[in-house]
């Protein structure tokens, strides 16, 4: 009897679940590093594929996908984090207003909606507008999703924040712009950086609506691995997001780091 | 000036008078890109299909019709309830239900195992079980596509160890369907489960076993109900996207596991393609979403003020 | 004495609640005035609406003959000590005494010597590049007052500053606050619902409840001679005693006791009929046969002093301090004892 906290078999429940959600990674990864182009059979530890990636028959095809992976997913991201700043400020410091749990509900709708329903709506909205579907149909879809998952980290961040460190600069003679930008944004800091991160990395995740709204012809890195898929996993392809893996892994340290240090000066 | 009406000063911190104009840009962009696209994908569920695909701007029920209803080969037969599509559906949520359920039984015990650690073991787990959520969804399912296939890692471990002597054929199979689900959406079990069993107050477990309860008992009794928000939050978490997920079942499986996701994708590739049927279905899938989560915040009402 | 700040008929309002019901008072320059009340009595919301956090509905405050109804809370000469002192957390202690400092454009060098000085005078030189979050609550309470003090205010206003703190701090705070609005020579305006932290610091004391003021006056005249029940029960510690009133004329009334003893006393009021006088326990002294007769309940030994709780023939409770002295005689539980009301110890209040 370890009193009431303890329940048998609960901790070999939790190393499977960890198991389940790391052995397709981890497999992959190992795959990635193999000599031998086919898949099923282990030929020796090798970084051919990595190099096949970059300069390899399919490179170029690759490269400008991961171009537009990674502008479209900064671009969506700055411009979501903006969008969510001002409506975090609005939601949490602007008091009641009317609409207020609609605007809410508003914000929130990309979160509410199937992503699969999402991709249909915003395709069909480009093609009755006449908007040829493309880099720009893609962005605008990205930073529309992208604005929830901003918001989330940025209003939790930010209701945390009491009201009386901006009084305090105020009574300290600051001008509004000035507490805002001394006082209030430095500490709301660590939640537009999360909000960021997060957004960012949500962009570069899409698969579902981007295949919807991007157009013949463009590809950004999900639809272009997703292409080469269905023809069969190669040995390029796990390269790749073994690639993808570790960027994966380097924001989630980012924005671990970056709520640590946030907890710190949370007063 | 004395005695002059003067203009009030901005009370507390001044953004009050802002409120509209910062909210303006979510508004917009949210509003004209997400709303209004929803309420058209409504209203062309009601147009007439394009051979082309696309539509034609007459209003008829065919979609609906089509989706509800089968006419015979001609449409001049009288109306029976057409099942090729509801059964998809059925299909749909079953999938689901049994991936929800399996990331439950999974999700519960891991999230209560952290949330009984040391509070550094505890950001360990939690930062473990974060990453595969920040990892690309399809990547993932290519992983565990490339792990559990035919002639793949986890076969040929299972026949090398003697386990089995012929290859399980997992891939194309329900089974990998839900697995696939599973995989996907488990972090979305454990992290709201996590969050409401780490705010339980132990002590009522204590206070139970005082009261001569087991430790099962303590489970089923006390913590079940005290946790279930967080319980039902993780199931919705899990069970809204996989109902209408597209990866999975399109990567995983085969025609037999045909899901509402793979459905609705159809409707809008090339000329094969029939948008308002693909509007209507999106209009089902999308209100049966909209039910679960109204259901799920009126119960969640009900337990604030209870 | 000119006047600091000049309050007169102040309305707040939120909604349809109302925060304050048409307040008025003089501060004073260089004094030491206290807000004191329950919690909620609008003392707070005062406070607020000189430094501007908060708009009034109605009445204006002058900051030294101007209104400052639409002056902006940084166009106001007045600093605040917060509650919870909202240091910035993400800046050093220097940074944080320097910041009103800096937005009010002070040069780089001249606010970290004007700084560094305020430091000094709340001996936390050596802490300077500290963060607010490695410092102690009492530490972070004189980084707080330097950081108010640093950029010279015309008034200071702190808002139950010592509350977070624990007993024994606390009570070294209050000495240090006084002594540093001696040495400022700055009008403090201090707010508390602690009556032991009013009564030893302030020079002057506003008592407020329920949006209205009370009273205002001096320690002594608050605990002396309070106007009415809240007053009279809210300071220390009183016995409240219904009695008959027969006839009230230059200030003292005729009042008859429980027990029918006649007695003539201070009044508040000019009505006659009943109304309430208050007897301070500790000026009250046990004899054999005194202008009121109770039975003892129940003696409690409290150290210094010894409380005699007690019950008059008509049931009204009643208390009375006596000194624990070796020469006190402590009567029983259930004895009747006359009680002697010593001289002005009695006041008829005027509700």
């Amino acid at each position: 009897m370890k009193g009431v906290r303890h329940y048998p078999g609960f901790l070999g429940i939790a190393v499977a679940c960890l198991v389940v959600l790391y052995a397709p990674l981890v497999v992959v990864t190992i795959y990635s590093f193999n000599d031998s182009p086919s898949i099923t059979t282990w030929g020796g530890f090798s970084w051919r594929w990595y190099a096949d990636v970059f300069t390899g028959p399919e490179a170029e095809r690759f490269g400008a996908a991961a171009w537009n992976s990674v502008t479209i997913a900064v671009l969506a991201a700055t411009a979501s984090t903006a969008i969510a700043v001002a409506a975090a400020l609005a939601m949490i410091r602007g008091g009641r207003f009317r609409g207020k749990s609609a605007t809410y509900a508003l914000i929130n709708l990309p979160l509410l909606v199937p992503e699969i329903v999402t991709a249909v709506a915003t395709l069909i909205f480009f093609s009755a507008i006449g908007l040829t579907t493309g880099y720009l149909t893609i962005l605008i879809a990205h930073i529309t999703f992208c604005i929830p998952f901003a918001y989330l980290p940025i209003a939790a961040r930010l209701s945390g924040i009491e009201e009386v460190y901006e009084q305090a600069a105020r009574d300290l003679y600051a001008t509004r712009a000035q507490a805002f930008r001394l006082v209030l944004l430095p500490l709301l800091m660590p939640g537009v950086i999360s909000g960021y991160l997060l957004a960012f990395i949500i962009s570069l995740d899409d698969f579902i609506i981007t295949n919807f709204v991007k157009g013949a012809g463009m590809e950004t890195l999900p639809t272009a691995i997703f292409g080469s898929v269905k023809q069969g996993i190669k040995p390029n392809i796990m390269a790749i997001s073994t690639l993808m893996l570790a960027v994966s892994v380097l924001f989630v340290s980012l924005s671990y780091l970056v709520n640590r240090i946030g907890q710190k000066t949370r007063a | 000036m004395a005695g002059a009406p003067l203009p009030p000063p901005a009370g507390g911190t001044g953004w009050k008078g802002l409120t509209i104009p910062l909210l303006i840009p979510a508004w917009a962009v949210v509003g004209i890109f997400m709303l209004l696209p929803v309420l058209l994908m409504v209203v062309y569920s009601f147009l007439t299909k394009e051979f082309r695909g696309g539509v034609v701007w007459d209003f008829t029920l065919a979609a609906y019709d089509q989706f509800f209803l089968n006419r015979g080969l001609f449409g001049d037969e009288p109306p029976v309830i057409e099942w090729t599509y509801i059964s998809i559906f059925w299909r749909s949520i079953w999938q689901a239900a049994l991936a929800t359920l399996a990331c439950l039984l999974v999700g519960f015990p891991t999230a209560w195992f952290i949330a009984t650690r040391p509070a550094a073991q505890r950001t360990v787990w939690l930062f473990l079980i974060t990453i595969p959520y920040w990892v690309n969804l399809l990547i993932r399912t290519v992983s565990l596509k490339f792990l559990i296939r035919e002639n793949g890692p986890l076969n040929d471990s299972l026949m090398s160890l003697g386990l089995i002597t012929d290859p399980l054929p997992l891939v194309n199979t329900n089974l990998a369907v839900q697995l696939g689900l599973f995989y996907s959406y488990l972090p979305f079990m454990v992290l709201p489960v996590y969050a409401a069993v780490e705010r339980y107050n132990f002590a009522l477990s204590e206070a139970a076993a005082d009261l001569y309860a087991g430790r099962w008992t303590i489970l089923r009794e006390i913590v079940l109900p005290v946790v279930r928000p967080g319980i039902v939050a993780g199931c919705i978490l899990v069970f809204v996207p996989s109902l209408g997920a597209f990866l999975a079942p399109d990567l995983l499986g085969g025609a037999k596991t045909y899901m509402i996701g793979s459905l609705i994708d159809e409707q809008f590739r090339g000329s094969q393609g029939n948008w308002p049927f693909g509007a209507a279905v999106s209009v089902v899938l999308m209100t049966m979403v909209l039910l679960v989560l109204l259901w799920q915040a009126r119960a969640a009402a009900r337990g604030a003020r209870g | 004495m000119s006047t600091a700040i000049d309050i007169s008929s102040v309305v707040k309002r939120y909604g349809t609640a109302t925060a304050l019901h048409g307040v008025s008072m003089e501060i004073r320059d260089n004094e030491f005035f206290t807000l004191l009340g329950p919690s909620g009595c609008g003392k707070t919301t005062l406070l607020r609406c000189i430094a501007g956090f908060e708009d009034v509905t109605g009445g204006e405050i002058r900051l030294f003959g101007r209104n400052i109804a639409a002056l902006e809370p940084n166009q106001r000469p007045v600093n605040t000590v917060f509650q919870q002192y909202a240091l910035f957390p993400h800046m050093s202690v220097i940074d944080n005494v320097a910041f009103g400092l800096k937005m009010k454009g002070v040069a780089l060098a001249e606010r970290r010597a004007v700084a560094g000085r305020m430091l000094e005078m709340v001996h936390l030189s050596d802490f300077a590049d500290r963060m607010p979050a490695q410092l102690s609550g009492g530490q972070q309470q004189r980084v707080a007052l330097a950081r108010a003090l640093a950029p010279a205010p015309k008034v200071l206003l702190l808002d139950e500053p010592l509350s977070a703190l624990d007993l024994k701090l606390r009570q070294a705070m209050r000495v240090e606050l006084k002594t540093l609005q001696e040495q400022t020579g700055i009008t403090f305006v201090f707010v508390t619902h602690d009556q032991e932290e009013a009564l030893t610091m302030s020079d002057r004391i506003a008592v407020m409840s329920q949006g209205r003021v009370q009273q205002i006056g001096t320690a002594r005249d608050i605990y002396e001679s309070p106007h009415n029940r809240f007053v009279a029960d809210f300071i220390g510690e009183t016995n409240l005693i219904e009695v008959d009133v027969t006839a009230v004329s230059g200030g003292m009334a005729d009042v008859v006791l429980p027990g029918g003893h006649r007695l003539r006393c201070p009044a508040e009021t000019t009505a006659t009929g009943r109304h309430h006088l208050s007897i301070r326990p500790e000026r009250l002294s046990l004899t054999g046969t005194g202008e009121l007769t109770g039975t003892v309940e129940r003696v409690v030994y409290l150290g210094t002093d010894l409380q005699l709780l007690a019950r008059l023939a008509d049931g009204t409770p009643f208390t009375v301090r006596l000194q624990n002295s070796a020469r006190t005689q402590v009567p029983e539980a259930g004895a009747t004892v006359g009680l002697h009301l010593e001289e002005g110890a009695a006041r008829l209040l005027a509700d």
